[in-house]
């Protein structure tokens, strides 16, 4: 009535069992090779349904799927090649200065795109002003049945005259839906082949740009409005390319005006001609510009004919403002259609100087009392315009054309507005070469026009991406903040400071930085100005992370952590921190224990921590663990093991409330311990085995603390092993017990990356874990045998298993082999200068015999299961959980004894009785103990073959 | 969709000149056999005449009111309905021959020069110079020319080009003038910059305007009016007659 464990000589076993050693010929085909395909994949894909293929089985024939349906454009790609403004404004200052000096005449990708702007313009100029808008009465009056009634012209005058009404009152942000309603209208309206009436509502739109009432909102309206023209123009022309390709032949993309049939030509004809009726200058202007990409369907030259008869036109615009955004407008349009016709971007411009002097005339200033905007708000209005029309004429032109075009604005007066414009506009290496001169002209500049500080912020912008002369870095930083100091508009004066901290770390020492932070400070502490510079502030910490990579000298910058006091609002500050912490992740090279860097980080990590609440998102709660925990792992004091233990201590108190965190320094602690073990070679002293049961306490305490079921099983587990590895058997022991003890709580369902998932199958994956470990965990003397070994029997006997679930099965096959490995002379695997159960009994019969009956009980388990699961539904199961069980006895067990002997029969049959089970795999089995049999010492094992019929197939 | 005529003429802009033969195809599209009774081919030119509101007894004939058509009318049994399908066309007389000769024309315009004032004293100060290319137009080439304010003490609010058709038809009773404005092309917009020449330019509607024409009891003139409105609703109008022909 035992079970017999049969007797193992792991080390023969284990060398019968290593596979053969085959040297490796590394000129063979690898299935993980790199994959290259040579030929043409499209040809390959075609060929897919044959067999005639005649490639042969080398790596260069497989074709990639993935990479041949991504051949050529991924789609992803294509999406981030479409400018995003919102995104593309962001990275503005960086892209806009990407201009190389090729003669291509097409614009490249090294032209900033008016797509990059319009969202910039769009968020600075806004109002909260009431906008009115004058709209058709009806934009669905004009039905079909009218369309016939009256003839197109007609219904065309009549936009022009009485029917229309006027919208008051509306904010911004309804003017903006109304004009998206227009929009949306003009589409509408061109699908529904009502093409009068798209170009009613675009003269509709072009009309609203006459119109300069709420004049701060001006610019944001010609976004908007201009929008809606580049949308009909596209409409317009791609019709007019469509009724080209009647002819069965598509046109390409650089035509010629012969290869247009006269439909085709008589059509654009009419467009024209209809707009060349309007009435009013604005819209006439407006709309033949949107369509000016059309005259290629007329003739060759009808573009440069149109560009500058139109930039002439627009000199009858008498409001300086409205014309020089019809200026830019045609710019736009002309480096859209035809970049080469340089001309009439230099005829704008210089048009543009000739009515400088009426933005000074009474008609302006008028109207600006009027509105009650003042003179320098007034001129930053132009500012997008005139930089978009610089930044045209300044694309790839000679270094003489900008000499000449500075000279031009240096010579008007009140010039601040085109000087700032120059700046914007123009090669950031032609600006920084001259930066001395520019000082000079910003600072004769009159005070009262455009203001001083968007001139320094637009030099300070050029030398962040174009070096000044060498000779000249100081002085112009030095004039620059001498002005910029003074600056006593808070907002004004961080805008501008945002800007030139960029420079002064790019060439300056820590002293320097310190400086300007200082000054910072001292202006942006009064009466709380921070509070409403946060982006600006945090984009100054973001520009000194990026040239201090070394973050001793960063912190030794004195000024750098009272700069961060400043962000007093929670969210910003936490924003900060974590830049901060990512720099030092990104950039620490080398472990450190510099005083000055622990303790601003954990005063750093300990803010992040700090705003951890109730309402954290997880993400967020992740996000900020992994960046202490980089810290964390970052930190060290060498061999200074204390040093190093009552850091953790101290972080662990700082870091409670992040649970990451503190499973990361137990880690830490157990890889400190298990390092001076290293130190040690296994041998510790006095002194360090304090030091480490001090370590293994410290895990011991934190563990509890913890929330995660598994995360704490684990750790107890891998705690306990680390203590036994250091000769701390009580230590040990109390894990191991308290592993056992908190089994019972696992849940049958645990929440995994937000999903609930049962459970089973990561305890089991434990359990299996923790009983290898046991087999080595000697016994305590004040305990009976095999003390934790039953305790976890009771708890998993004890424990909830799920009804349709063999785990609890499987557990006991796996004590079954701790078991039968306990029964060996001596057993696996050892730890070092521990003695464990084969040694502390040396094979005493009465350890045996404990052991013989655990082994009893279990068999009993698992027999008694097995009868249970006689009915029909679960015989699968219990045909495969026979087969197992037969096999762990065939690898375990001493089928000398009978009885065994007889249990294994017996579980062949059962595993066979109901045909349930695989011929093919009892086959093999089969076979494999015939095998097994002609071994020395098992030839017993060829009676038991004898016994085990093979069921006929059926 | 049944059966569906259609005139398809040759040339895409449908301008035919005297003497020249209008040629092209008619279409007849249908899914199943079309039985008919002939397909008949209508040629009409309609002048309409209306009576004048101005002067009893009197007609009035416009230009844009002669009207040419082509229509194609397909004949079938009792017991479906004729299809028609009418085309419209543009007839312009036969160019002329020979160069018209450029007669440009300068023109200054202040207080002083103007006629039917009544306060002169009241006026305020402008000067108004400028120049028409040639009043012998070239029917499909623009009107250009340049108008700068030299000066001027009120603000402008805005500068047009009047087209104006003037008809008149003489009788035994004496002779009946109509003028109409035809089109009106604003050219400059708001208070614009002093001594900044603005170009004049304007297209002729191909569909309001024909060559200026001379009989001994009918003419059709053109004349375009520069108007300058200032600010304070002083209007100001300069008028030149233009004379337009089709080469």
């Amino acid at each position: 009535n035992n079970q017999h464990s049969r007797q193992r000589n792991y080390k023969t076993e284990f060398e019968s069992c290593r596979p053969e050693i085959v040297p490796l010929d590394f000129g063979d085909y690898h299935p993980l090779k790199p994959i290259t395909v040579i030929e043409s994949k499209t040809k390959k894909m075609g060929r897919k349904g044959s067999t005639s293929s005649t490639s042969s089985s080398s790596s260069s024939s497989m074709v990639d799927p993935l990479s041949s349906v991504l051949d050529g454009t991924d789609p992803l790609s294509m999406f981030a090649a479409i400018a995003d403004p919102v995104t593309t404004t962001v990275n503005m200052d960086g892209s806009r200065k990407k201009r190389d000096r090729d003669d291509n005449s097409l614009v490249g990708t090294d032209f900033e795109p008016w797509s990059s702007k319009r969202g910039d313009i769009l968020a600075r100029y806004t109002t909260t002003e009431k906008l009115s808008i004058v709209s058709c009465k009806t934009t669905t009056s004009t039905s079909a049945m009218s369309e016939k009634v009256r003839t197109r012209l007609e219904e065309l005058d009549d936009l022009e005259e009485g029917s229309q009404r006027e919208l008051l009152n509306l904010t911004q942000q309804d003017y903006m839906n109304r004009i998206e309603e227009l929009n949306q209208s003009l589409k509408d309206a061109w699908a529904s082949d009502q093409k009068v009436k798209a170009l009613k509502i675009v003269i509709q739109c072009s009309k609203l740009l006459s119109d300069t009432s709420v004049i701060q909102f001006y610019p944001s309206k010609f976004v908007l409005i201009t929008d809606i023209l580049d949308t009909f123009g596209k409409l317009v022309y791609e019709r007019i390319l469509s009724m080209c390709m009647d002819n069965r032949s598509i046109l390409s993309d650089h035509f010629s005006p012969e290869n247009v049939n006269d439909t085709a030509k008589e059509t654009c004809l009419n467009w024209f001609f209809k707009i060349a009726s309007i009435r009013e200058l604005i819209p006439r202007f407006y709309v033949e510009a949107a369509i000016l990409n059309c005259n290629k369907f007329l003739s060759k030259t009808g573009i440069s004919e149109c560009l500058p008869r139109l930039t002439c036109m627009i000199r009858g615009i008498g409001d300086p403002l409205v014309s020089v955004y019809a200026r830019a407008y045609l710019c736009r349009v002309g480096m859209e259609v035809a970049p080469h016709l340089k001309e009439s971007l230099n005829k704008n411009f210089f048009d543009f100087l000739l009515t400088f002097k009426q933005i000074h005339g009474d008609t302006v200033q008028n109207q600006l009392v009027v509105q009650g905007v003042e003179i320098p708000l007034y001129l930053t209005l132009y500012s997008p315009a005139i930089d978009w029309i610089l930044q045209c004429i300044a694309y790839h032109a000679p270094e003489v054309l900008l000499t000449e075009m500075m000279e031009r604005c240096k010579k008007l007066g009140n010039n601040a507005l085109l000087l700032n414009s120059v700046m914007s506009a123009f090669r950031a290496e032609f600006i920084a070469t001259r930066a001395m001169d520019f000082i000079g002209m910003i600072k004769e500049c009159d005070e009262s026009g455009f203001p001083k500080h968007l001139l320094f912020r637009s030099l300070g912008l050029n030398l962040a991406l174009a070096d000044p002369p060498e000779s000249d870095r100081l002085q112009i930083l030095n004039e620059a903040w001498k002005v910029i100091t003074k600056l006593k508009n808070p907002q004004d004066y961080i805008n501008c400071a945002e800007v030139w901290v960029e420079y002064t770390c790019r060439h300056f020492t820590k002293r320097e930085v310190n400086t300007v932070l200082a000054d910072v400070i001292k202006h942006m502490t009064p009466d709380r100005a921070f509070e409403d510079a946060y982006p600006q502030l945090h984009s100054i910490i973001k520009k000194v992370i990026a040239y201090f990579h070394d973050f001793s000298i960063l912190f030794s910058v004195e000024k750098f952590l009272p700069f961060l006091d400043m962000f007093q609002k929670e969210n910003v500050r936490v924003e900060v921190c974590k830049c901060i912490m990512e720099a030092f992740i990104k950039h620490q090279q080398e472990p450190t224990k510099d005083p000055v860097i622990l303790n601003a980080l954990l005063h750093v990590c300990k803010t992040m921590h700090d705003s951890v609440n109730a309402l954290t998102l997880e993400d967020e709660k992740r996000m900020l663990a992994v960046l202490i925990n980089g810290f964390i792992k970052m930190v060290s004091f060498g061999r200074d093991f204390e040093q190093q233990l009552s850091f953790y201590v101290e972080t662990r108190s700082m870091f409670c409330n992040l649970e990451p965190v503190l499973v990361q320094l137990i880690h830490s602690v157990n890889k400190l311990t298990m390092e001076t073990r290293r130190v040690m070679k296994g041998n510790h002293s006095r002194k360090t085995a304090a030091f480490v049961r001090a370590c293994v306490a410290f895990c011991f305490i934190t563990i509890p603390s913890l929330t995660g079921i598994f995360t704490r099983l684990n750790l107890y587990l891998h705690s306990g092993q680390v203590a036994l590895a250091n000769q701390c058997l009580s230590q040990a022991d109390a894990f191991f017990r308290a592993a056992v003890s908190l089994v019972p709580e696992v849940p049958k369902m645990i929440n995994i990356d937000g999903k609930m998932r049962p459970s089973e199958s990561f305890l089991l994956e434990f359990l299996s874990n923790l009983f290898s470990t046991l087999l080595i965990v000697p016994d305590h003397p004040e305990q009976g045998v095999l003390f934790l070994v039953r305790g976890l029997l009771n708890v998993i006997q004890d424990y909830t298993w799920e009804d349709n679930s063999d785990d609890k099965i499987r557990i006991y096959t796996n004590v079954l082999h701790l078991l039968s490995a306990m029964n060996q002379e001596t057993y696996l695997y050892h730890v070092d200068k521990v003695d464990s159960n084969d040694s502390l009994y040396g094979g005493d019969s009465k350890f045996l015999a404990e052991n013989n009956k655990l082994c009893e009980t279990v068999i009993t388990q698992i027999l008694e299961h097995l009868k249970a699961l006689g009915k029909d539904e679960t015989l699968k199961r219990q045909s495969v959980l026979a087969l197992s069980f037969f096999n762990s006895i065939l690898a375990h067990g001493d089928l000398r004894n009978n009885k065994l002997n007889q249990l294994s029969v017996n579980l062949w049959n059962l595993a066979q009785r109901h045909g349930c089970a695989d011929t093919r795999t009892m086959v093999k089995t089969l076979e494999y103990i015939k095998k097994r049999s002609k071994q020395p010492e098992m030839s017993h094992l060829s009676e038991l073959a004898l016994r085990l019929p093979l069921q006929t197939r059926t | 969709m049944g059966t569906v005529l259609d005139i398809k003429i040759k040339r895409a802009n449908k301008v035919y000149y005297a003497g020249e033969v209008l040629s092209g195809v008619v279409v007849i599209s249908s899914k199943d056999p079309v039985q008919h009774q002939g397909i008949l081919l209508t040629m009409e030119g309609l002048v309409n005449l209306q009576l004048s509101a101005k002067s009893v007894g009197m007609f009035e004939a416009f230009c844009n009111s002669v009207k040419y058509t082509l229509r194609c009318d397909l004949r079938r049994s009792l017991l479906a309905k004729d299809l028609t399908k009418i085309c419209e066309f543009i007839i312009h007389s036969t160019p002329q021959k020979g160069k018209s000769t450029p007669s440009p024309v300068d023109f200054t315009i202040t207080p002083e020069t103007l006629q039917n004032v009544k306060e002169r004293a009241s006026l305020p100060k402008f000067l108004i110079r400028g120049h028409l290319n040639s009043t012998n137009c070239v029917i499909t080439q623009p009107l250009t020319g340049e108008l700068v304010v030299e000066y001027s003490e009120a603000a402008i609010k805005n500068i047009e080009l009047q087209l104006v058709r003037v008809e008149t038809c003489g009788c035994a009773e004496g002779y009946a003038r109509d003028a109409t404005e035809i089109q009106n092309i604003q050219i400059a917009d708001g208070d614009v910059c002093r001594s900044l020449s603005v170009p004049i330019y304007m297209i002729f509607p191909r569909l309001f305007t024909c060559p200026t024409l001379e009989t001994t009891n009918f003419k059709v003139e053109f004349e375009v009016n520069i108007v300058v409105l200032l600010h304070d609703d002083h209007l100001i109008t300069e008028n030149f007659p233009l004379k337009l022909c089709r080469i």
